[in-house]
Parts: structure tokens; C-alpha cells; sequence
């Protein structure tokens, strides 16, 4: 069986991802060991809090280079998405730069408030295998305050206040600004189509 | 246990931890909230093993409160899964614990639990409202609160209506419409659900985000997937 690894950026919701993966009936490696991840077959990027933090916490882990050259599955999770990107216009920080775009502030609205806390619907805008059995529409679990605006690496968007990068994909580097974890039977197809072979 | 009580007093067990999170979560809630109640009052902190057990059965967020009085607590609560702290008294004892969490943690995962009383035409914050005999008035109004936890870098505000509470006679209406014109983080309110229709009525005239209930959910009385239908037929946005 495939071996998965997820690193530990010490976010504090990691638990539940490796939860999850129980769920699947999968177990899922938490580690900052750089041979443990190269030599995974699925790679998981979590992070909540602030990026800054958790690029300040890949560096001393010495993972920045590691993560970059990465050729298997990775899938980034929420601030672990924003952590593929270029960078992120929160305290202007630089990013692994694996997938292009730089994380933008969600504009707050009466309608729309930041931090977006919640469900959204979210619909795919590109078919990707990651997306697979996923209906159209459905719903998944958002907790963030910045987001990548649309772009050609987007597969899925949601709306606040206007659409967002939902999902986007490049090369072997997935990600989501949701929480699959916490994302009911979508969330969990989701995680679930990143362990299939198709990926 | 689970308990819950009528306007915070003569609680009684309403069913196990585990058994009720898997039966709401399976049920299609969006969002789980366990509140130890005697946490604060007692001057004590949660057993929190049965935090990792929630986290694993749990496929939806969830959020514990009570009895988080520190950094070191809240990261203790969020490392054994939960997705969120929500803290009430020990912010009013301490309103820089607030900054602290946010600065941690994000303001995402920090949500500020306000119990709210309206009293002489005013709206005051009460603490420690887990226990009536040590229910005290926080010597402040409910609109100065709820602007300066936001200020202090809250991510949620749970605003628990006490005068509703556990009464069944609808949301306060009036309160959370007021509440909702200073607050521009994420609402929820508290404190009052009867009926389907409250729910829709909290939603349409208030505007919050969320609608959180205990006692209908508790008895079985609306049935969540009942509930979210009735809501969707009339235009709210919901997951179902």
C-alpha cells in the first residue's frame, strides 16, 4: 500500500487529517523528515495560521527545497495551498513558488464577512481526477481569511463576495483551499481520489 | 454527558459525547459546539481526551469551549483535533488572551462565546453563566464587547441570547439585528430556536451566518435534515 506522508507545519489542526485518513482506512505518516517525504507516495502540505509562521517553520525544518523538487502527488490544504504559491500578500512573504499566483486578502463585504468561515458551494471548472464523483456544487468547509484569485491553475472555484480558487492543480501539485478533513463525504472523496493511481 | 438546561439553570443529560456527535453529524450539521459549562465556574479545566475522540468520528468542524484560559489550552485543545476554541469568560477576565490567540493561532480557530442579557432597554454581558449561583453581570454592554473582541482579533462571535435560552419562543431578533450592524466577523446566534421557522426569521431579518440549537435538535423535535429543507425552499444558502 501506498505510503503517505504528511508534513508537520505546525499548524494545529493536523490531527484531524490524519483522522481522516482513518477514516479511509489509511494510515498517514505526520513527519518533518525530509527522506520520509521524498521517498512517500502521496505528500500532504496542511497549514493553518499565518504563512509567514509556517515558511519560517519549513525553512528551519530545511523542507523548502525538499518540497520543491518533489515529483510524486502533493496536496496542499488550506494555508498549505497558499504556501504553493508564489507568495502571499499576507506580511508580503515569499512562497515555495511551485504553483504560479500569489495569495490575495478576501475582500470583506456587509454579506461577506472575513474571515470566510464556512460552507461553500464550490464548482469545478476543469475536469481533473482529483475532482472525480464530486458533484457540482457541492459543498466543502472553508476557514481563511486569503485566497488565490482565479487563474489557469484554477479547477474548482467558490464565491466571496467574488470567485476564488477553490482547487487548482500544476504539474504533480494539487491543492485546496478547503479542509477536506472536515468536508463530510465530499471532502473525504476528495482525499480519496488523491490516493487513487489515476492521480 | 451531554446536558442542557432552561435559561442556564436545572440542566439535565440529554445523551453521551460520541453518540450524539455521530447522530448530528450524520444527521448533515454544519458545525458542532461542545460547551463544557462548568468549566470556568469551577475554577477547573476539561478532561480533553474525549476531544480526540470526537475529532476522530467527526467528518465536520467542531469547536470546544470552556475552560480555555491560556495559549497552552487552546493549543492542547486544537492539537487533539478540534477545529476552533471558543472562549467567554476568561476573555472578559483578560481581554489581551484574545490577541494572544489570534497571534497564535489565526483568528479563524478563535471564537468569542458572549452571553448577553437585555436589561433596562441596554444589552450587558454576564460571565461565568455555567453555574447560577456564580452568574455574574461583566460590567459591560454587549455592542462595546463585541467591538473590541474584534478589535482584539476574534474570528467568530457566538452571541447567546440569555433571555431566549432554552425557552423555545424564537432567536432574539431584535438583539442579533443590532449586534450584527458592529459586527463584521462571522455571527452566530444563540440562545432561543423553536421551530423551523425561527430559524428562517434569524437568518432573514438578522442576517447572521450561522444558527446554533440544543434543546430542538436534542429531543428530536426538528429533525436537521427537515430543517435544512425548509430552509433551502425558502432561498437560504445551505448545505444539504
Amino acid at each position: 500500500m501506498s505510503k503517505i506522508a504528511i508534513i508537520d507545519s505546525g499548524g494545529a489542526n493536523i490531527a484531524s487529517l490524519v483522522f481522516a485518513f482513518e477514516r479511509l482506512g489509511r494510515s498517514a505518516e505526520l513527519t518533518t523528515d525530509a527522506a520520509v517525504i521524498r521517498s512517500a507516495d502521496r505528500v500532504l502540505l496542511p497549514g493553518v495560521g499565518a504563512a509567514k509562521n509556517a515558511m519560517d517553520r519549513l525553512a528551519d525544518a530545511q523542507l523548502i527545497d525538499v518540497i520543491r523538487g518533489l515529483k510524486q502527488p502533493v496536496l496542499g490544504i488550506c494555508l498549505g495551498m497558499q504556501l504553493l504559491l508564489e507568495g502571499s500578500e499576507e506580511e508580503n512573504v515569499e512562497c515555495l513558488g511551485v504553483v504560479p499566483g500569489i495569495a490575495a486578502r478576501l475582500p470583506s463585504t456587509p454579506a461577506c464577512p472575513v474571515p470566510n468561515m464556512g460552507w461553500c458551494a464550490t464548482r469545478k471548472t476543469s475536469d481533473h481526477a482529483l475532482l472525480n464523483d464530486i458533484p457540482d456544487d457541492s459543498y466543502f468547509y472553508y476557514l481563511h481569511s486569503y485566497a488565490l484569485p482565479v487563474s489557469d491553475c484554477t479547477l474548482a472555484t467558490a464565491n466571496h463576495a467574488k470567485p476564488f480558487s477553490a482547487v487548482i492543480g500544476r504539474d504533480n501539485f494539487v491543492a485546496a483551499q478547503f479542509h477536506p478533513e472536515r468536508s463530510s463525504t465530499a471532502g473525504a472523496q476528495l482525499l480519496s481520489n488523491f490516493l487513487d493511481d489515476s492521480l | 454527558m451531554v446536558v442542557k438546561g432552561v435559561q442556564f439553570r436545572n440542566h439535565r443529560v440529554v445523551g453521551g459525547i460520541l453518540e450524539l456527535a455521530e447522530r448530528y453529524c450524520a444527521e448533515g450539521a454544519d458545525e458542532l459546539v461542545f460547551y463544557d459549562i462548568t468549566a470556568s465556574p469551577d475554577d477547573r479545566s476539561v478532561d480533553r481526551s474525549w476531544v480526540t475522540q470526537v475529532a476522530r468520528v467527526l467528518d465536520i468542524p467542531f469547536c470546544v469551549a470552556g475552560g480555555i484560559r491560556s495559549v497552552a489550552d487552546a493549543e492542547d485543545v486544537l492539537n487533539k483535533g478540534a477545529d476552533k476554541i471558543s472562549i467567554n469568560s476568561p476573555a472578559l477576565a483578560k481581554p489581551a488572551l484574545i490577541t494572544e490567540l489570534a497571534k497564535r493561532f489565526g483568528s479563524q480557530c478563535v471564537v468569542i462565546g458572549i452571553d448577553s442579557r437585555e436589561e433596562h432597554g441596554n444589552y450587558f454581558v454576564y460571565q461565568y453563566t455555567g453555574d447560577p449561583g456564580k452568574t455574574i453581570a461583566a460590567q459591560r454592554l454587549t455592542m462595546d464587547w463585541v467591538t473590541e473582541v474584534q478589535q482584539r482579533g476574534a474570528g467568530e462571535i457566538v452571541l447567546n441570547c440569555m433571555n431566549q435560552d432554552g425557552v423555545r419562543k424564537g432567536y432574539d431578533i431584535e438583539q442579533l439585528a443590532a449586534v450584527r450592524a458592529v459586527c463584521n466577523v462571522p455571527l452566530i446566534a444563540s440562545g432561543g430556536a423553536g421551530a423551523k421557522d425561527h430559524f428562517l426569521q434569524v437568518f432573514e431579518q438578522a442576517n447572521v451566518d450561522g444558527a446554533l440549537a440544543a434543546s430542538v435538535f436534542h429531543s428530536a423535535e426538528i429533525p436537521i435534515p427537515d430543517l435544512k429543507d425548509y430552509l433551502a425552499k425558502n432561498q437560504v444558502d445551505i448545505r444539504r
